[in-house]
């Protein structure tokens, strides 16, 4: 750093020459500065090291025009960390190898392998989900405290936190579950009629569409939906309160995290949830009513009139009863990933990934575990 | 100290909606000084630090640092420039995902021209230099003190030895004890390093200790840039209210520059 020198300032360079008595002197001159170094380093690093071969040298360094730390690191690094008996320097070069020294470097000892790291995993990952499940409970356990707290005193209801989670996650999701639901609706009509034509079957369409979309496929697309739109939003929001300390701004104000941002979540999704199922099958019927007009001729009017034959009304009350499961799930590991974020981006993106990643997870195992359950419930 | 400005700032308009936040205003800086900034909140100062740093394009005038225009230089040119300045900001901003080394080491590895045994060196050199203990490297920004995450984040900012170094705010959040020694390292380190400081602060007693020269910023331009007292004999309702006061009275009758007159 000391430009606005007189001379032009020269490359660094290592040059040896030979004293009278045998010995060597090295003599580095030139730009010793991290501009000089970004793009010599290495080479000038191994000049260095074969210049210093001979240990009895004689290092002058007056001629350097240029120093820094990193200059003075390269040097004391080819002395081996100890200043050289014959050393000529300029007198304000002293600080950098002062700080050299007095920072003495202390080699951090790498941690030894694992022995068995196969079974080391496994425990960790048992350890971790168990973690997980026993966390998720807790938390649970803690809305349904904090609900009967809220059914016993209305004055703490969060009504307008829960009618915006309402409007986010319901209102606002309109749009896209509607084009899913309706595409899905003319795909599965559409590869249904080919096969049914086939075996003469026409009708038998109203029966496929209405039991696969009103009882599996509504549910299932739309909660996987919700869990990809409003889950990562749950997560990420409450992992950006965690890092702006916005959380333990609440709490220290005496004002439930749980009871005031999750509870109203949870119940908003555990509502928006149900109607966005019926609302997106119904979509989904109309698409597959759409498709199956253009196939096989079939009107809308008998398309529709043969549904309720078709779907038995249980059904419905199964679609919708699936979307509270799911919708409470989905706001609980939503909820659940964002409070464990730690105060750092990288936790944040990777606890909200996780997040979606378990909650669509979840949602498709509770949705087999259900079918088991309810399998010999709602044919006609 | 001679030679051109290190920073040269001339007809600087900076202008959001209705709101001129600096209108017209020269602003420079010489190689090895110590200049602050100072002014009234929301007067412009980290909007002005912002503008030298080519993070905001002004409305108008020019910018010039180690005498290149920043807003029309080739890219090239200004990514040189970056390497030659250090800036420490007004929260810090250390990397939230990284530990304390690995937030000093980060400019060292984007150069691709040190190993990791060497860089690990260079960081603990910084690390002692700011007066860290080397416990904290593997800390995480997160669980460090406000002034631990000051000396940090100079330390990140010294890493590549910068010739120039912007500091907003740097005791702002600091007891009088840290913020003190923080300015007493400052100023060690300008002396032995040698660099060019610009400051934007609203702490008297910092600036006043270390500042060679003091920039007022009021009336959306620098209204006058001198030594203590050119600036205190200056007539000027915020130079009245900011050093005149009973707390600037007190934080001047401590400076050597005041006490010969
Ligand atoms: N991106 C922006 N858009 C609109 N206005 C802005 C923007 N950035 C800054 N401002 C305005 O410019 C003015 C100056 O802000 P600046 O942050 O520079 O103040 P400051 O002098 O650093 O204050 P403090 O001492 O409080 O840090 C403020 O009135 C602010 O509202
Ligand atoms: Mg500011």
């Amino acid at each position: 750093m000391q430009q606005t020198a007189s001379k032009p300032v020269r490359d660094p360079d290592v040059q040896v020459t030979a004293a009278g008595d045998g010995a060597h002197v090295i003599h580095l001159s030139g730009a010793w500065d991290i501009r000089a170094l970004e793009s010599r380093g290495r080479t000038l690093q191994s000049a260095l090291r074969d210049a210093a071969r001979s240990t009895d040298a004689d290092w002058d360094l007056t001629q350097i025009q240029r120093f820094d730390h990193i200059g003075a690191m390269l040097v004391w690094r080819t002395w081996g960390r100890c200043r050289p008996s014959r050393l000529q320097l300029k007198r304000e070069h002293e600080i950098f190898f002062g700080a050299c020294e007095s920072a003495a470097a202390v080699a951090s000892s790498p941690a030894a392998p694992d022995r068995f790291p196969l079974l080391l995993a496994l425990g960790r990952g048992v350890w971790a989900v168990t973690g997980h499940v026993l966390e998720m409970l807790q938390l649970f356990g803690q809305l349904l405290i904090d609900a009967a707290t809220v059914v016993r005193q209305p004055l703490l209801r969060p009504w307008r936190e829960f009618s915006a989670a309402i409007y986010k996650i319901g209102a606002q999701a309109l749009g896209i579950t509607a084009l899913v639901g309706f595409l899905i609706g003319v795909v599965l009509s559409y590869l249904s009629a080919e096969q049914l034509r086939l075996v003469g079957a026409d009708v038998f369409i109203v029966n496929i569409l209405g039991i696969g979309i009103v009882r599996e496929l509504g549910p299932v697309v739309c909660s996987i939906l919700v869990a990809g739109r409003s889950g990562s939003a749950i997560t990420a929001q409450l992992g950006v309160m965690r890092v702006t300390e916005e959380l333990d701004a609440l709490s220290v104000m005496g004002i439930s995290n749980t009871l005031r941002l999750i509870l109203p979540k949870m119940a908003a999704i555990a509502v928006a949830l149900p109607l966005l199922v019926l609302w997106t099958s119904g979509v989904a019927l109309v698409g597959g009513a759409v498709s199956a007009k253009a196939e096989l001729g079939m009107s809308f009017f008998q398309f529709f009139s043969a549904l309720p034959a078709a779907v038995p009304e249980v059904n419905l009350w199964l679609g919708v009863g699936k979307a509270v499961v799911f919708g409470v799930l989905i706001a609980l590991i939503a909820c659940h990933f964002g409070l464990r974020i730690q105060p750092n981006t990288e936790s944040l993106a990777a606890g909200t990934t996780r997040s979606v990643v378990t909650s669509i997870t979840a949602v498709i195992v509770a949705d087999a575990i259900i079918a088991v359950i309810f399998s010999d419930v709602g044919w006609s | 100290m001679s030679g051109a400005p290190v920073v040269d700032v001339k007809g600087l308009w900076t202008v959001y909606g209705d709101l001129v936040v600096h209108r017209d205003l020269d602003f420079s800086v010489m190689p090895g000084e110590v200049v602050s900034l100072v002014g009234g909140s929301g007067s412009g100062k980290t909007t002005l630090l912002r503008q030298i740093l080519g993070l905001e394009r002004p409305h108008r005038g020019s910018i010039r640092v180690f005498g290149v225009p920043l807003h029309t230089c080739d890219p090239g040119l200004f990514k040189k420039i970056r390497k030659r300045w250090g800036v420490l900001f007004q929260h810090g901003a250390l990397y939230s995902a990284l530990s304390v080394f690995d937030n000093i080491a980060l400019p060292l590895r984007e150069l691709h021209a040190f190993d990791a045994d060497f860089i690990r060196d260079i960081v603990m050199v910084k690390l002692d230099a700011v007066g860290m203990d080397k416990r904290h490297a593997s800390t995480m920004p997160a669980d460090l003190s406000g002034g631990m995450i000051k000396r940090v984040a100079l330390a990140r900012a010294l890493v590549l030895e910068p010739e120039l170094v912007f500091l907003d705010e740097p005791t702002a959040g600091l007891d009088p004890d840290r913020s003190e020694a923080f300015v007493k390292l400052v100023r060690d380190l300008h002396i032995k390093l040698n660099f060019t400081v610009v400051m934007a602060t609203h702490d008297l007693d910092t600036m006043v200790s270390v500042s060679d020269r003091i920039a007022v910023l009021a009336d959306q331009k620098v209204v006058v840039c001198g030594r203590l007292d050119e600036v205190v004999r200056y007539d000027h309702p915020f130079i009245r209210d900011f050093f005149l006061g009973e707390r600037g009275r007190r934080a001047l009758s401590a400076a050597p520059a005041l006490q010969t007159n």
